[in-house]
């Protein structure tokens, strides 16, 4: 498993901090999203392993909570903020026009592997409304024009 | 030359949003440039998001003018000083009738610095409560401010405390609970965010008051600049001796850990967020026993909010009777709210309980974005309820706001006016209920995606004159029979606009009308041939090509149509009109 699975070391040094108990699944899951930006199914085995729980009580967990993906996303995660301030101001919009150029549903990953559509309830930015999160950057009174910028941009960087 | 003291840049998330991280580099390179030495803070929320990003000059005599919209080529302006008129905001309006006791620092100060909080008065309400102070005094102060719990129960925060204080020890909690799950609300953030010093002193103080040496700090994972001010403060903290062992000197030890939530907004329920904690689903449990007698890992425990925390050191600094002077009879001091949607002056404001709906939206929000007119105020996200503009001179207090159906929720406040449909808003949070159930409960669990059925039905103009009452009567049983607030409180949003905008409900049953033209399947797109100049502009932007030529005007086939509005948008002559009901206009 070690080999197909590279990052693994590097996790397991990070959790000699983290105590070996069920409290500690969250924690995990999350350390093991963060590097590889899902939860494998390896990586659902190695936190029950390490949290001394079984793999089912862990895959529990990782289903309960949004945060949490069992699929491998794209380059980008998009996220569109379907808060109620962004609701009112036009949040539809934006999702139906990022569906539309993207050519996906949400929590689909474009063919070319650069971009996830995702919706998010609230990013606490209502004054901005609507609002996109790219990744960890907030983009706030996004439109059409705005969007399409958005995209170019991060398509560029990915190349 | 003037004299300036220091540059403010607003860095919480809505300013990075809006830019201000590039503004910041900016200015710096400009004091740098012109060889200044210059202080230039990077500090927390204001609470003027409208404006962001935001500049406040801060002048030798203690003068401060605000700059707002700015953008990095600003910069050399605003340090010189010269021709910035287009750049000052008028905040006074937005400012003068607030009161600051949760956001005092906020926008003032530089969060990450322990010793700019110090020096404004930071942890002396601390070392007042250690030195001064018996656990059972500092109940006594809090219970005397009358301070409630200002995560949307309104729980006498004395109360709680007393009884985590009288459980046998050794081992009790303390939990901070910053998992701010409602949809347009963002308070916790910004006190996070802009002034994490004073949540710590206000977890220390409630410790030390009931007895815990062990907290945990709830986190939602959506923000992560709170929680690495957080693990920052915390750090600094411990080396101060404000935290960990030995508390400045005295017998009292506590310490703290940072949980990141992941993402569940019942976990914003107390039980349910003990649950997460201790690293299960977040699924709430029958009460009794209450967290105070059987908490996290079945110890007596505390839990409050990260804005009640945040009054607790003002209150012992000022005293309780200072406190109780604001708000009304039952409801004392301040509450923190966050002002969002068709609201000109959309931010975060504070402001002593009492005051009315109608001032809040008008004196400090500024009135409806364009000119629009106020329709209904959304209070307490998806736990509250719509208050329509008839019921506007309501104030602030917790009794008065429960009596409309409404709720003073933990902070969320969104305007809308005659573009939000009502039944779509009710709609939308019970789609968002219906997903966050835990579906433990069946009544919450069923009946939500019964309502929500009912609910998309009626949008989609195919409601029956029953469902109104179905709704209602479903909402009751749904209150009625669900364990935790989340059930208890769901049907609320489409209680209140049943009550308050039954017209509306019949326009949309009865008439197939949506009077705000929202919900899509009852509208029809037309292009007015008087009006329209056949430029083609629309049929070049239509997505569905829905649009060909007519006779000497553009025409829109209904059937291609998708609705999206983008023909109407860019229309240069207003020629396309949104049709609805079974009476055109």
């Amino acid at each position: 498993m070690e080999a197909c699975f590279p990052a693994a070391k590097a996790t397991r040094k990070a959790w000699d901090q983290i105590p070996r108990r069920p409290e500690s699944i969250i924690p995990l899951l999350q350390s093991v999203q963060e590097e590889q930006g899902y939860l494998s199914e390896e990586g659902i085995a190695q936190v029950a392993a390490h949290a001394h729980s079984a793999a089912s009580a862990v895959y529990g967990v990782a289903t309960f909570y949004s945060q949490f993906r069992l699929r491998r996303p794209g380059l980008h995660t998009l996220r569109v903020c379907e808060g109620t301030a962004c609701h009112v101001l036009g949040s539809e919009e934006v999702m139906e026009t990022l569906k539309e150029l993207l050519g996906v549903e949400v929590g689909e990953t474009t063919p070319d592997g650069v971009f996830t559509l995702e919706s998010v309830r609230c990013l606490g930015c209502c004054s901005l409304a609507p609002a996109v999160m790219v990744d960890n950057e907030t983009h706030g009174r996004v439109g059409r024009k705005e969007i399409a910028a958005i995209l170019k941009r991060y398509r560029k960087d990915a190349r | 030359m003037r004299k300036i003291r220091e540059l403010r840049v607003g860095l919480a998330t809505c300013g990075v949003a809006a830019g201000a991280e590039r503004v910041y580099e900016a200015l710096q390179h400009e004091v740098e440039t012109a060889g200044l030495r210059l202080p230039i803070k990077r500090v927390g929320c204001l609470g003027m998001c409208y404006n962001e990003p935001l500049v406040e000059v801060v002048h030798a005599d203690g003068r401060i003018d605000r700059y707002g919209h700015v953008k990095p080529e600003d910069a050399p302006r605003i340090v010189s000083g010269r021709a910035v008129k287009d750049l000052e905001v008028d905040s006074e309006r937005f400012l003068s009738r607030q009161v600051r006791i949760v956001l005092e620092n906020c926008g003032r100060i530089d969060p990450e610095s322990i010793d700019e909080y110090r020096a404004n008065d930071g942890y002396r309400a601390l070392e007042k409560a250690l030195r001064e102070m018996t656990p059972d005094a500092v109940i006594a102060e809090i219970t005397a401010s009358g301070l409630r719990g200002r995560g949307g129960g309104g729980f006498p925060t004395g109360m709680k405390w007393s009884l985590a204080a009288k459980e046998k020890g050794p081992k009790k909690y303390m939990i901070c609970n910053g998992d701010e799950g409602d949809p347009g609300a963002f308070m916790d953030r910004s006190v996070l965010e802009g002034d994490p010093h004073r949540v710590l002193e206000g977890m220390v103080i409630a410790a030390y008051a009931i007895g815990a040496s062990e907290g945990y700090l709830y986190v939602r994972a959506e923000y992560p600049l709170a929680i690495a001010r957080l693990v920052s403060s915390i750090r600094d903290a411990r080396a101060a001796g404000l935290l960990g062992d030995h508390i400045l000197g005295t017998d009292f030890s506590f310490d703290l850990h940072i949980k990141a939530g992941a993402g569940a907004f019942v976990c914003g329920e107390e039980t349910a967020l003990i649950a997460s904690i201790e690293g299960r689903r977040g699924m709430p449990r029958r009460r009794p026993p209450y967290p105070s007698s059987s908490g996290l890992w079945g110890k007596p425990t505390c839990i409050n909010n990260v804005e009640t925390l945040a009054n607790v050191p003002w209150i012992l600094r000022h005293g309780a009777a200072k406190f109780a002077a604001l708000g009304t009879e039952k409801s004392k001091g301040t509450k923190v709210f966050a002002l969002a949607g068709k609201i000109a002056n959309s931010g975060l404001i504070e402001i002593p309980m009492g005051m009315s709906i109608h001032d809040i939206v008008f004196d400090i929000g500024g009135g409806i974005q364009e000119g629009g007119e106020l329709k209904a105020v959304q209070m307490g996200g998806p736990s509250g309820g719509c208050l329509p503009a008839s019921l506007a001179d309501t104030p602030v207090d917790y009794e008065a706001l429960k009596a409309t159906g409404a709720i003073v929720g933990s902070g969320g406040m969104i305007i809308l006016d005659q573009e939000t449909c009502m039944v779509d808003v009710a709609r939308f949070f019970l789609d968002f209920t219906q997903k966050e159930s835990c579906g433990k409960c069946t009544f919450c669990r069923i009946g939500t995606k019964r309502m929500l059925e009912i609910l998309e039905r009626i949008c989609a103009g195919e409601g029956t004159k029953e469902d109104v009452g179905r709704l209602v009567d479903l909402g009751e049983k749904i209150k009625a029979n669900s364990l935790c607030g989340l059930g208890q409180t769901a049907p609320n949003p489409v209680l209140t606009t049943a009550k308050y905008f039954a017209d509306e409900y019949a326009a949309h049953i009865e008439g197939r009308a949506c009077p705000a033209r929202v919900c899509k399947a009852l509208l029809s797109y037309r292009i007015d041939p008087a009006t329209c100049k056949n430029c083609g502009l629309c049929a070049r932007q239509c997505p569905a090509s829905a649009i060909a030529d007519g006779d000497g005007a553009q025409v829109i086939d209904e059937v291609v149509c998708v609705k999206c509005g983008r023909c109407r948008q860019v229309c240069p002559f207003g020629a396309v009109l949104v049709l609805t009901g079974k009476v055109s206009e």
